[in-house]
């Protein structure tokens, strides 16, 4: 970690599963955690998670907010990256967006070795699937197949033999580590617009329906 | 605290609603609409409108902050709308203004947006205070309600509402059928210049004697669609070119006349000689001019806010929360959500309750 760096704590927020929220110092090491495993009510939940998080987190200014992009489900999804980005313009510092699958990616690297896969439920009857290969030189998960979506009864066929890891519940404190080591190596993980991965479900109209008389 | 600064997030429809009041005046009417990206659907798709308050969210809001000259740490709360609307719209708003409150650590109102409507009113610096109580219509692409306010903090109470599709939702499907583009209010209306709102008689929904009983102060709209289509239709099948400035004048004429009907019949029945216009449908030209036209007739007051705070907007969600303040409400707990289906009775959502110290303070007071 580049001692140099000018960040104090880091907080994290992800709703991509359940609701995450997390602050770390900026070597890493994790100060405070307040999750919701639901996979619903992120609304209802942000805003006491964020106040117990930075109670318990103790001293210290907030330099970053690191905001999981995603994928997930859009309508929780974006219930986070409003909130990170809302307290990051009340504070003044600046929103680093990080895919939520590179959290889960730190946790898996813990203990595992060779290529793995994340796999999230996509809904309707789909899993989105990020292959990693250990870590860079940054020490941020490398990723070797950009994340895609497949029906979840092909997820096996897709994967081939890498071994998958279902996950249910994020790591908001490996969300913030991410964010961190991108910080600290100077690169961008994710653009501004939420991992949506699929359009919006509309069709354009035709002709107006007959009603007959 | 007599002035309260307060600023206010409105995500419930497809327009992305910042506003920052000081009390009663206006600072700031931010808004960024993503009407132009429904177009193509013919109406607004929630989907598109949630992705698109996710992205103008901070642009708004540092855009009202310059043009209303404070910043964050100035503010003395921040109010959102938790209902009615649509509810992943909603949520993105929720969101931004639970993280925005924790990290500025101000207090948070979470407030109803028809109340919201009626709340803009009281923005108009120059026009005399709203008088209670008021009979109130809102008309939008989103509801049409006809409400009866006897306090704007505390007793709100729905009159009627529309069974199935909003006036402004009317419009857009009319527009359809006529092949105008949406939004179909200003297209309606500009189609209508020429026509004879006289030439048919299209039908005025849960106005028979027989509808009274349970559906006095009730719209329905759908009926109306529906006979605009067999008409349409009908001239089709016979080779007829469809008269379209008729067509849109006559249907104009049968929304226009089931609002400010039903407005004015519960103006009389109740006793209540005000009547408030809100919502983006009362940019529709005919309809104000037959609602002034035959309130005073009636000797009924119409009140109708500057367009630009009638249709959705956050200063209305700001001077709603503003007035709570004024009045001593405490904020909202952290613990609300979107609640897309939202009674108007409740005013504000979630407020914290009195700690059993307060009550026994305020029981000492009422004592002595
Ligand atoms: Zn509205």
């Amino acid at each position: 970690m580049n001692r140099d760096y000018p960040g104090e704590v880091i907080l994290a927020v992800d709703t991509s599963l359940g609701t995450a929220v997390a602050l770390t110092d900026d070597d890493g090491a994790r100060r405070a955690e307040a999750i919701a495993a639901d996979p619903l009510g992120h609304a209802e939940v942000i805003g006491d998670l964020l106040v117990r998080a930075l109670a318990d987190a103790g001293q210290g200014e907030v330099s970053h907010v690191v905001a999981g992009m995603g994928p997930g489900p859009f309508t929780g999804l974006r219930i986070g990256i409003a909130a990170a980005r809302a307290f990051a313009l009340g504070r003044g510092i600046p929103v680093i967006a990080v895919p939520s699958h590179f959290a889960a990616a730190l946790t898996a690297l813990a203990t595992a070795t060779g290529p793995f896969a994340i796999v999230t439920d996509a809904r309707r009857r789909e899993v989105a699937i990020t292959v990693f290969d250990g870590a860079d030189a940054d020490g941020i998960p490398h990723v070797t197949a950009d994340t895609v979506l497949v029906p979840a009864v092909d997820a096996d066929a897709h994967l081939d033999g890498i071994r998958r890891i279902d996950v249910t519940e994020l790591s908001a404190v490996d969300l913030a580590r991410v964010g961190a080591l991108a910080v600290a190596a100077g690169r961008t993980l994710a653009g501004d617009e939420p991992l949506y991965l699929r359009h919006p479900d509309v069709t354009v109209p035709g002709a107006p329906k007959r009603v007959g008389s | 605290m007599s002035e309260p600064l307060v600023l206010g997030i409105e995500t419930s429809c497809d327009e992305t609603g910042i506003g920052i009041v000081r009390g009663r005046t206006l600072l700031s009417n931010t808004i960024a609409s993503s009407m132009d990206q429904h177009a193509r659907y013919g109406g607004v798709v929630p989907e598109v409108a949630a992705r698109a308050h996710l992205e103008a969210l901070q642009p708004s809001i540092d855009a009202a902050l310059a043009e209303a000259g404070v910043r964050l740490d100035d503010l003395d709360a921040i109010a959102v709308t938790s209902g009615p609307g649509l509810a992943g719209a909603l949520m993105v708003g929720v969101g931004a203004a639970k993280g925005l409150a924790v990290s500025l650590d101000k207090p948070l109102y979470a407030v109803n947006h028809l109340v919201g409507h009626i709340a803009a009113d009281i923005l108009t610096a120059d026009s005399v205070p709203l008088e209670y109580p008021t009979i109130a219509l809102l008309v939008s692409g989103g509801h049409t309600s006809l409400l009866h306010v006897r306090d704007l903090t505390t007793d709100v109470e729905l009159l009627g509402e529309t069974m199935d599709d909003a006036a402004g939702e009317a419009f857009d499907k009319v527009a359809r059928l006529l092949s105008l583009p949406y939004p179909g209010g200003p297209e309606i209306d500009r189609a209508a210049l020429d026509g004879d709102r006289d030439a048919i008689r299209f039908p005025r929904g849960l106005s028979r004697a027989s509808d009274m009983a349970k559906h006095r102060y009730d719209f329905s709209f759908s009926g109306l669609k529906t006979a605009v289509a067999r008409w349409v239709e009908r001239c089709e099948a016979d080779g007829v070119e469809v008269p379209v400035a008729d067509v849109a004048a006559s249907f104009r004429e049968a929304v226009v006349d089931v609002l400010v009907t039903k407005a004015l019949a519960a103006c009389r029945d109740l006793g209540v000689p005000r009547l408030l216009l809100g919502g983006g449908v009362i940019a529709n030209r005919r309809l104000r001019e037959v609602a002034l036209e035959r309130a005073e007739a009636a000797g009924v007051t119409v009140r109708i806010p500057p367009l630009s705070l009638c249709t959705d907007n956050g200063a209305m969600i700001a001077a709603l929360a503003a007035e709570l303040i004024t009045s001593g409400r405490r904020a909202s707990t952290l613990a609300f959500g979107a609640d897309s289906t939202l009674p108007v009775t409740e005013i504000q959502i979630a407020e914290i309750p009195l700690t059993e110290t307060q009550i026994a303070e305020i029981q000492i007071a009422e004592a002595s």
